[in-house]
């Protein structure tokens, strides 16, 4: 598996044929359809599972294309009209509306695409459209209806499968979660020799959750994150269980019932350990699943128990003292806003707080908070994988632009997905400009006892 | 002839198309509304009065969000245009007079000059759509022939209307074609995406809400 396949022809989009993707994961599913499965299965979802605002949404547009200069991919591709919030809603929504679910193969094979891979989700648009249409929410559907169908892309589907078998996203096994915990205990304690990540501590007052890539090959993070939490001497406590992993790629494949497995194992392991206050690692996704998606899946207008975004807490410990800055960061640094704790949640305001208690030289983005462009990552299109990296680099030169545009040295983005996304693109367009976490820094800079 | 003509669309069908107009758009709403109960009942848990005013309030304010500040002559044309095409019929002299024939009822009318001005707003706004629709590549390529049928509704009543008051020659068939297509458009809202002018409210308060209290965030 694993190369992309390279096919002869120009893509429907209208890319050369060089970087035309070809996905495993949706050619095997394309396969296998027919015109009647596909419209029983489309059929089957709208009614059931669709409503008031599909059909709000789709009779209110009055086909204005406003919405288009919000996203990223429009922009980054000279305005190619393919790409425009309701470019994607007309070539996958309104035509399997139009034709009451009766769509060949190929068609599906093309909205899976667009759905999967040409938009992040990032619910930028829905603040340029002058109704407030969410096509993110449109695209979502068009996801569901090709989850349904078996036709989504390879890698992420793996990612689900992992999430199915083990609760995380990583295929990490009990013992390895363990025993990474341990690993970056013993680690820490070479820094701070009273330093201990509790393990199913019952009754702390923080669960600390992370997504799977941590411990798989982030576990630096959590040492960092140890070394914050002893230092501000925070109750917590990790779990040794599945439902350690806050992560959620069921949630961008349109698999809602694995998306309500899993937030229920990572809810039900916070309660099981009596703990007040979840507290997760710097993952936007994460959060979106956890405050906005796999929290109303399971019937929760909001989280169960109180979920802090890192940020938030970063605010906390520098607000009420208990983590005090030595010496501040002093390269020039700016921030990229990650959708989903942005638009998502309003962390904005308290990310600069962080990055101004602790940085010297802070530079803003522009355009910049709700209003910052996606890193093109988010939405479960970074987890599409290789085949599709070009084409997501290629569809967010103007991150590049943005970022090139600050002079800064380094980038703080508290979010995973944004995270690789920049690095992606900084690689590819060669700019010279670090990307960290906000932990990466506070690291840095706290006071830590000698 | 012309005068049966004449009765006929100045009478019954002016009451049919009122009562098509506002049942129908009822309808809709209900629908919706009963949609939403029945599927998306969560919608109504997150709705909040505060929110949704608070975008409904930035959206109906000339450049009062990013997107309308980034295309300066489109929010004029548009914001013109919608406020000409909903007050230039209500405050119009002739209809004025027409409410007080049947039902004797009357009430301020704009002077005949500022209406016959903002008639000629409607209809170089709507050239201005066209133009967008035509010229536009991301209004193109979304534009499907309904939304020239939509824009030829639309322009049509003011276009005879300016014909019959301004009583250029054929004013009589004008204004018998101003008065049908006014109710054609009458008809047309509740099942086009004219109804856009209802459901626009309920969308943005929901957009609203969902940014307001439960993102925290703006949505403008």
């Amino acid at each position: 598996m694993a190369e992309p396949v390279v096919k002869k022809d120009d893509s429907p989009t209208g890319e050369p044929a060089e970087d035309k993707a070809t996905d495993e994961g949706i050619e095997k599913g394309v396969r296998d359809l027919t015109a009647d499965n596909i419209a029983a299965v489309i059929n089957d979802v709208l009614s059931k599972e669709t409503g008031a605002r599909l059909k709000a949404y789709v009779d209110t547009c009055v086909h204005c294309g406003l919405c288009s200069e919000a996203c990223h991919f429009y922009i980054s591709h000279d305005n190619d009209v393919r790409f425009s919030p309701v470019g994607k809603v007309k070539q996958t929504i309104w035509e399997i509306l139009k034709k009451k679910g009766r769509v060949s193969p190929d068609f599906i094979r093309r909205a899976a695409e667009i759905a999967y891979t040409q938009c992040n989700l990032c619910k930028r648009c829905a603040m340029y459209c002058p109704f407030g249409i969410d096509v993110a929410y449109l695209m979502s559907v068009v996801r569901r209806l090709c989850h349904k169908l078996g036709v989504t892309p390879l890698y992420i589907q793996d990612t689900v499968n992992s999430h199915s078998v083990t609760y995380n996203q990583m295929w990490v096994k009990e013992d390895e979660w363990i025993d990474t915990l341990q690993w970056q205990e013993e680690d820490a304690r070479a820094e701070i020799s009273s330093l201990r990540i509790p393990l199913e501590k019952d009754g702390a007052d923080i669960m600390y959750s992370v997504i799977a890539p941590e411990p798989k090959f982030q576990a630096e993070l959590i040492y960092k994150a140890a070394v914050l939490m002893n230092v501000a001497g925070v109750d917590w406590t990790m779990p040794a269980t599945p439902g350690w992993d806050n992560s959620d790629m069921a949630m961008f494949t349109g698999d809602n019932e694995i998306m309500g497995r899993l937030k229920r194992a990572h809810f039900e392991t916070a309660a099981r350990l009596h703990v007040k206050r979840i507290v997760m690692g710097e993952c936007g996704h994460a959060f979106r699943s956890v405050y906005d998606m796999g929290n109303r899946w399971l019937g929760w207008r909001m989280p169960p128990i109180e979920v802090l975004h890192a940020i938030d807490f970063y605010y906390e410990l520098l607000k009420t003292g208990r983590i005090k800055i030595a010496k501040k960061y002093d390269k020039p640094v700016t921030l990229h806003d990650p959708c989903n704790v942005v638009r998502g949640r309003g962390l904005h305001e308290k990310a600069r707080y962080v990055i101004r208690e602790t940085c010297s030289n802070f530079i803003e983005m522009h355009p910049n908070r709700e209003h910052n462009y996606c890193c093109a990552a988010g939405g479960g299109v970074v987890n599409c994988g290789p085949p599709y990296k070009k084409q997501r680099m290629k569809g967010n030169r103007i991150k590049a632009d943005q970022l090139t545009e600050t002079k800064a040295d380094v980038v703080v983005t508290p979010c995973h997905n944004c995270h690789s996304g920049i690095e992606d693109i900084v690689h590819h367009y060669d700019i010279g400009i670090g990307v960290k976490f906000l932990v990466d820094i506070l690291y840095e800079t706290m006071e830590k006892p000698e | 002839m012309m005068h049966s003509i004449y009765n006929f669309v100045s009478g019954p069908l002016v009451w049919v198309s009122f009562f098509i107009c506002i049942f129908g758009s009822l309808y809709r709403i209900i629908n919706l509304f009963l949609l939403a109960y029945k599927k998306e009942a969560f919608i109504f848990s997150f709705m909040s009065l505060k929110y949704s005013l608070r975008s409904i309030l930035h959206w109906i304010i000339p450049f009062a969000s990013t997107n309308m500040r980034k295309h300066p002559v489109m929010t004029l044309v548009t914001f013109m245009f919608h406020i000409c095409l909903v007050f230039a019929p209500v405050f119009l002299l002739s209809h004025i007079v027409l409410w007080e024939e049947s039902w004797n009822i009357s009430w301020w009318a704009l002077p005949d000059h500022v209406a016959d001005l903002m008639t000629v707003i409607v209809i170089l706004s709507c050239l201005f759509f066209l133009f967008r629709r035509l010229v536009l590549a991301e209004v193109k390529y979304v534009t499907s022939p309904t939304d020239y049928l939509l824009l030829f509704l639309v322009a049509a009543p003011f276009v005879t209307g300016f014909w019959a008051y301004h009583q250029f020659p054929g004013y009589a068939v004008a204004l018998i074609l101003h008065i049908l297509s006014g109710e054609m458009l009458l008809v047309a809202i509740p099942f086009t995406r004219l109804i856009h002018m209802v459901f626009a409210v309920f969308t943005r308060a929901y957009m609203g809400s969902e940014f307001g209290a439960v993102r925290h965030a703006r949505d403008w």
